[in-house]
């Protein structure tokens, strides 16, 4: 019976669940035997390169690929040509994976080839000529939204005002959200602080590049293996774009070395696709690390204004936000979401946060873990910060008096259900780390955040084999542990050991749709679908018993893996176990499985607080990170290593956006840190020991009380480490990445 | 009556209304009435939005059931990473 969120009682003593089991994937990954996007071969398998620009916006003029075809070994090549007419709902994706009338960014596809060798790919790729006609581009989101700034899109009308207006610019859209009178708010403040700050794009920096095998068969039916974060979405929009039934192209998910929401998309599948298609051959693309960060989907460049109001006693009277992000090329940008969490950690009164959707000559941006939340966390939270100094007030105390709480109306509409943000604020304050003694130059940073969580479409299969093991099949690409949580969850409800349970991700054409594994959903939605399937598969198996034994099924129960008689009036019987139950099967009625197709709902919100001691070095600016702790509520940890993982990575990762990431556009448009040494992203030594505090405050909305844990762990980071800078500096720094230039600056040395 | 709430910038697509009141057994019918009645909803609502029901987020749901005095809010489309 599937779980009935407010009927069901929450399952709170568990066996499996909450322990630290092996990793499923642990052998595979290190011997080498795990199969990721670019292990996958075929015969007759041709290598795809595709041709970018080299401009950050130019007209295309004409493209002549004839000397490229004539290349020995070169058995097709594709342009836009080969992309037809398509629904409204991926015109975007089309235009970003082949450009059409204009390049739109440095790096946009232009052209691809297919060839034998790469050399001969390569070879092809240099004789495709392009005409461009360099037009003027813009990359910096306030000079996008300058009057002046060239036009990328003279379709694109900003919505969202009271009135279109009548001439295209590269706003494309105006949300705004908030209640309360914010202006009267602000004038009862004892102290109104405004600041403006920036943020630089920064990239997920996933180890393993994008890389997909396709095959397209003369009958219309094709493969697709790839890397990604969502093979059904795959499979969706490679089907629209290349007109084809979704059914009749299958798509399996490799191992998938890291995503964090840039694999929830497309870039080089279609294009695989369509040069399998025009050479009857199967095609594999990989990309390099230079392709991946000038044309896959970074995260938005900013520019945000806060203004803020606070009493002496530490109430808020109003929070008001601007919020400027630029999303590249196509509207889209994450802007909404930064400006519905901006102010989410907040009880408020009044309260108001506009965001502005531009775009820019900068490539489409993609999700990254809680898209659009840190960076107006960043913002917000750093003029809370400076309120308390200067208000000299302690900034957990102030947190925990306006924190947002169960029943509390959110800053972005709604009233909040059952959330953990004041346990983690009060497992803040009571933390050694929040006492310790700081040296000359080091400081300490606090900040909270918030992200909302989600479910969706979720399908399951469950069966149990003959010697009493169980196979679990679920849509969800594992970027994170899902194995092993949603394994652990089927083996609890089930009564088995987890070593008894094996959960693979299956093809497109084995399981019902699923999303993406994104919105932190994964352990929260396919965790509950197993759940389902296993309580699906109970039912079954306690129908077996009560037909071994002949009594109704009313009369058995299942408990600790095993049908039993559910009282003394049912009989006395001997309980079968799952293995008993799976060894009669094919006797007693075939085989056994259960399944369960949901669109999960009830996922629980989700709050973090960060603590960073960091100590600058005034001579050079650079900035070391001393101590950080992170306060985090999971709901439930299933897997408590894998939680810990998913705080600690967050973390770094918030760190390297703070500290080091960023894109570096020349003037020129052209990207100038297109790889791993120029383009630093924090490794092992740059970094102390993560600790990680798990906070259960259980959803309602899960038998077990689960919370999706994978995204709000990188929206504190970045304040928490600005404050913290901030402090051991002693002035406010505005903008990131804090690098030691930036630093030196603010401490006037340069 | 259920109680309906947009984000900021789609009040005026409710002709400015904070907050409007409808007969709806479900986040279909909400959508559909808003759609039907209010021209700039429907595009709003074609492209995609979320629906917070007594405070929990739908993402993608239509046929979730509505209690007469539910607080219904229409958000962006929510995305995740």
């Amino acid at each position: 019976m599937n779980f009935q969120p407010g009927k069901d009682t929450l399952k709170r003593n568990f066996k499996t669940v909450g322990t630290r089991t092996p990793r499923p994937d642990g052998l595979d990954k290190i011997t080498g035997r795990a199969q990721f996007g670019a292990d996958m071969t075929a015969p007759g398998m041709l290598w795809g390169l595709i041709l970018r620009s080299p401009h950050a916006h130019a007209r295309i003029r004409k493209i002549d690929t004839s000397k490229a075809e004539a290349v020995n070994g070169v058995h097709a090549v594709v342009t836009a040509a080969d992309f037809g007419p398509c629904p409204d709902g991926v015109l975007d994706v089309r235009e970003n994976i082949m450009a059409r009338e204009k390049a739109l960014y440095d790096g946009h596809a232009v052209a691809a080839v297919a060839a034998t060798s790469r050399a001969a790919a390569k070879q092809a790729l240099k004789l495709i000529k392009v005409d461009y006609e360099v037009l003027p581009h813009v990359t910096d989101v306030d000079e996008a939204m300058k009057p002046s700034a060239p036009v990328i899109n003279n379709k694109l009308f900003t919505k969202g005002l009271d009135k279109t207006p009548r001439k295209p610019s590269n706003v494309a859209e105006r949300f705004e959200f908030g209640h309360g009178d914010v202006e009267a708010g602000l004038k009862q403040a004892d102290l109104v602080i405004e600041r403006t700050f920036k943020t630089e794009a920064t990239h997920q920096g996933y180890i393993e590049p994008h890389a997909c095998l396709a095959s397209m068969g003369s009958d219309g039916k094709g493969d697709i293996w790839c890397c990604t974060q969502g093979h059904f979405m795959v499979r969706q929009v490679c089907s629209a774009l290349l007109g084809m039934d979704a059914s009749a192209l299958r798509v399996t998910a490799s191992e998938i070395g890291g995503g964090f929401g840039g694999k929830t998309t497309v870039f080089i599948e279609p294009v695989a696709l369509a040069l399998s298609l025009k050479s009857n051959r199967p095609v594999k693309v990989v990309m390099s690390r230079s392709e991946v960060l000038r044309a896959s989907g970074p995260t938005s460049s900013t520019s945000i204004d806060i203004k803020i109001g606070m009493n002496k006693d530490g109430t808020i009277t109003a929070g008001d936000a601007t919020l400027r992000y630029q999303g590249g090329a196509f509207p889209g940008s994450a802007v909404p979401y930064g400006a519905m969490a901006a102010f989410a950690c907040y009880d408020l009164k009044a309260v108001r946060a506009v965001g502005y959707d531009v775009i820019a000559n900068r490539p489409k941006q993609a999700a990254y873990r809680a898209p659009g939340a840190p960076m107006a966390a960043y913002a917000v939270e750093s003029v809370v910060d400076e309120l308390c100094k200067e208000l000299d007030l302690d900034p957990l105390d102030v947190r925990l008096k306006n924190a947002s709480s169960d029943g509390s109306k959110a800053s972005y509409g709604p009233n909040f259900d059952v959330i953990g943000l004041r346990a983690t604020l009060e497992a803040a304050r009571a933390h050694p780390h929040y006492k310790a003694k700081l040296g000359r130059n080091q400081g300490r940073g606090v900040a909270c955040g918030f992200w909302f969580n989600f479910g969706g479409e979720t399908s399951v299969s469950l069966n149990v084999s003959a010697d009493g093991t169980i196979g679990l099949s679920v849509g969800t690409p594992d970027i994170g542990g899902s194995r092993a949580s949603i394994g652990n969850m089927a083996a609890e409800e089930l009564g088995v050991p987890h070593d008894k349970v094996r959960c693979i991700i299956a093809d497109t054409a084995s399981l019902g749709y699923n999303d993406v594994t994104d919105g932190s959903r994964v352990t929260f939605a396919s965790g509950l679908a197993a759940i389902n399937a296993a309580r699906d598969a109970i039912g079954k198996m306690c129908e077996r018993a009560a037909g071994i034994w002949g009594i109704p099924v009313e009369a058995v129960t299942w408990e600790d893996g095993a049908a039993r008689p559910s009282s003394p009036n049912a009989g006395k019987h001997e309980p079968l176990t799952l293995a008993d139950i799976a060894a009669q099967a094919g006797a007693t009625g075939g085989p056994i499985s259960g399944h369960c197709e949901i669109n999960a709902e009830g996922a629980g919100v989700s709050f973090a607080t960060h603590l960073v001691d960091t100590e600058v070095d005034p001579e050079t600016g650079y900035v070391k990170v001393l101590r950080y702790t992170v306060f985090q509520d999971a709901g439930k940890a299933v897997h408590p290593s894998y939680v810990e993982g998913q705080f600690q990575g967050g973390a770094v990762q918030g760190i390297g956006w703070a500290l080091n990431e960023e894109y570096i556009y020349g003037k020129d448009g052209t990207l100038q840190n297109a790889g791993f040494l120029d383009y630093r992203i924090p490794v092992a030594s740059d970094l102390p020991m993560i600790d990680a505090v798990i906070v259960e405050v259980p959803n309602p909305g899960h038998p077990y009380g689960v919370r999706g844990v994978g995204e709000t762990s990188i929206v504190p980071p970045l304040a928490a480490i600005s404050n913290s800078v901030s402090d051991a500096a002693g002035v406010r720094m505005t903008q990131l990445p804090m690098s030691p230039p930036r630093v030196l600056k603010a401490l006037g040395r340069i | 009556m259920v109680k309906v709430q947009v984000w900021g910038s789609l009040k005026p697509a409710l002709e400015g209304a904070d907050e409007i009141e409808l007969e709806a057994a479900s986040i279909r019918e909400v959508l559909d009435q808003l759609s039907d009645t209010y021209p700039a909803m429907k595009q709003a609502i074609m492209r995609g939005v979320s629906v917070s029901v007594d405070g929990r987020m739908y993402a993608n749901a239509i046929m979730v059931p509505l209690k007469p005095d539910s607080e219904v809010f229409v958000l962006p489309k929510l995305v995740g990473g």
